[in-house]
């Protein structure tokens, strides 16, 4: 029982992350390798407003969101639309910003170890245990997991019953064809791309509430952000849900069980069992 | 084979000799420097044979060459040195079999993702197989010195130019270079695209391996946080494609320029090299994207070359 709620909590703030790049490659057909830097500068405002201004990091949001919007747009208007204009096909696109993003990923990682130093970041917010069930659990867990569950929802109501979330859907299913129909998919990218990297800068801030963060950790993030949009197929929200908890409940248990320096392999297993059996994602369907 | 091919086989014999003398007549500097560089060429060129005709962008030498140097620091009190190497390439070979198996049948971003972690899930498996077992780091205390060393990677890469080439000019080769072209093509024309790239990528993985079987006197203690350091996988890759994957001689024209200024960097300002790495990466994409081998055929092209 307690390593299912353990597991289910961490999956949430999970799911924020992996939804984050799931609109970047699923949207804007952009595979952000440099996605868990964005999780990590994310961490480290909230580390910094909280420790040099006491400002609770949740309220920090309201600040960070917006900014790595900003940062975020700029980012696919001036680097990533060039590669995608000179694209010839899907692949070749694919390969290029694999590349670009890697450069992105190491010059962030430069430039956050030379502002932070190499050392570790945490901070002690909310850190008081929390009853449930019989065994305790610490609040900023919880909370980080009921904001996590309020954004991905309001994600989710927008991409569904909005307008302009139509029009992402329309470009996720195929960008030619939502050309033909009037979407500016150009615009459609961007703002996908920009929301993408708001929602993990923020799923960053939440993170670090309860995680040790350094400047080079950002790689391990996007790794498991990566697994959990295959394994719940790209594009698909719901499957990306799914897929986070059942990592983050496979992580804890393999931590609490066998040994916490494994959570990788962990990842891996399901990563494996998901190429095998399912490569489509878990609701995705075989292509014909 | 033609006079051309003659010629460049001669060429290539004549350079690699020259490349032997470097101990003799070097310092002990330049060994050192000529063994890093040594051991860049073989893992950039023998990565650049599979990437560079699939674009299939491989991380996973890092996990080939740690696996190569456990095999040293497991074997070598037991067994002849120069059986290390031919098991360690054996071992790769079959690790990227597996993975190749699992990842190349379904598309490349899949491969990517795969490889990107591999190094550090073997990382945390072999760590935690100490922890449970009691072992923790090995000590390599080999009578080898760095000039063998140094020796030995030549004839490794003298192997992978060898093998290069002669995958080149075989029935392989040639799938391979219409699977690059267009993959549809290729199903259509009857080749089984998985199993070419399968039985290419097990030439990465044998060389990379066997390069960390050979390097691992050189870092007389081997534990898994070193041996399985990703930042490898990102060195080969840039070094590779900085010169340029589509000659066979065009990853030598990244590893040396790069290497020197790695050097450079990591003794002026060591805390900078993540970012060069970054600033590399971005220039291959954004202003050299067939590396210095592209930019060498446009200069011909326009300068009016024989071709």
């Amino acid at each position: 029982m307690f390593i299912l709620i353990t597991g289910l909590l961490l999956g949430g703030t999970y799911a924020l992350i992996a939804m984050g790049l799931n609109l970047q490659y699923g949207v804007a057909r952009i595979m952000n390798l440099a996605n868990g830097e964005m999780l990590v500068a994310g961490g480290f405002a909230a580390f910094w407003v909280y420790t040099a201004g006491q400002v609770n990091p949740i309220a920090a949001l309201i600040v960070v969101a917006p900014l790595a919007f900003a940062v975020n747009w700029v980012l696919y208007r001036v680097m990533l639309q060039p590669l995608v204009t000179r694209a010839k096909n899907r692949g070749q696109l694919e390969t290029d910003s694999i590349l670009a993003t890697f450069g992105m990923s190491f010059a962030f990682v430069g430039v956050m170890t030379w502002v932070f130093g190499g050392g570790y970041f945490n901070y002690a917010f909310l850190a008081q245990p929390f009853e449930m069930f019989g065994s305790s659990y610490a609040q900023n867990r919880i909370v980080a997991f009921l904001i996590a569950t309020v954004i991905a929802a309001a994600l989710w109501l927008w991409l569904t019953y909005s307008r302009a979330g139509l029009r992402m859907r329309a470009v996720a299913v195929n960008p030619r064809s939502a050309r033909l129909v009037g979407i500016d998919v150009k615009a459609t990218s961007a703002l996908a791309f920009a929301l993408g990297g708001a929602i993990t800068a923020t799923g960053g801030s939440l993170i670090s509430m309860f995680f040790t963060l350094d400047a080079s950790v950002g790689v391990l993030f996007t790794m498991k952000a990566l697994i959990i949009v295959i394994m719940g197929g790209v594009g698909d929200i719901r499957g990306t849900i799914i897929a986070a908890l059942i990592l983050g409940i496979a992580e804890t248990a393999v931590a609490r069980l066998i040994d916490p320096g494994l959570t990788l392999a962990a990842a891996y297993f399901l990563f494996l069992a998901v190429l095998l059996f399912r490569p489509q994602g878990l609701f995705g369907k075989k292509p014909t | 084979m033609s006079t051309r091919e003659i010629r460049n086989l001669i060429v290539s014999a004549l350079l690699i000799g020259l490349c032997c003398l470097l101990p003799v007549y070097g310092s002990p500097y330049w060994l050192t420097m000529g063994t890093t560089i040594a051991m860049y060429a073989v893992l950039s060129t023998s990565w650049a044979l599979f990437s560079g005709p699939t674009h299939y962008i491989s991380l996973a030498t890092a996990a080939f060459f740690g696996v190569g140097t456990f095999v040293t620091g497991l074997g070598f009190q037991d067994l002849p040195f120069w059986t290390l190497p031919v098991i360690a390439a054996a071992l790769g070979a079959v690790l990227a079999a597996l993975v190749g198996m699992v990842t190349l049948r379904l598309s490349g971003v899949y491969f990517v993702i795969f490889t990107l972690g591999l190094a550090e899930m073997v990382r945390q498996v072999v760590t935690w197989v100490q922890n449970q077992t009691g072992h923790r780091g090995m000590y390599v205390l080999t009578s080898l010195t760095e000039r063998e060393i140094y020796w030995m990677l030549i004839a490794l890469a003298s192997l992978v130019f060898l093998a290069g080439w002669l995958i080149g000019r075989s029935k392989l080769g040639f799938a391979l270079r219409i699977i690059g072209n267009d993959e549809t093509v290729a199903k259509h024309s009857g080749i089984d695209t998985a199993l070419a790239k399968v039985l290419l990528f097990m030439v990465p993985g044998a060389a990379a391996a066997a390069t960390g079987a050979i390097l691992a006197p050189r870092y007389i203690y081997i534990e898994p946080s070193t041996a399985f350091a990703p930042l490898l996988s990102f060195q080969v890759v840039i070094m590779a494609l900085l010169g340029g994957t589509g000659r066979l001689w065009g990853p030598i024209a990244g590893v040396i320029p790069f290497t020197l200024l790695w050097e450079a960097i990591t003794r002026q300002a060591p805390n900078q090299t993540l970012l060069l790495l970054g600033l590399a990466f971005l220039l291959i994409v954004y202003v050299l994207p067939g590396g210095f081998v592209g930019l060498w055929d446009r200069l011909r092209r326009r300068y009016g070359g024989n071709q």
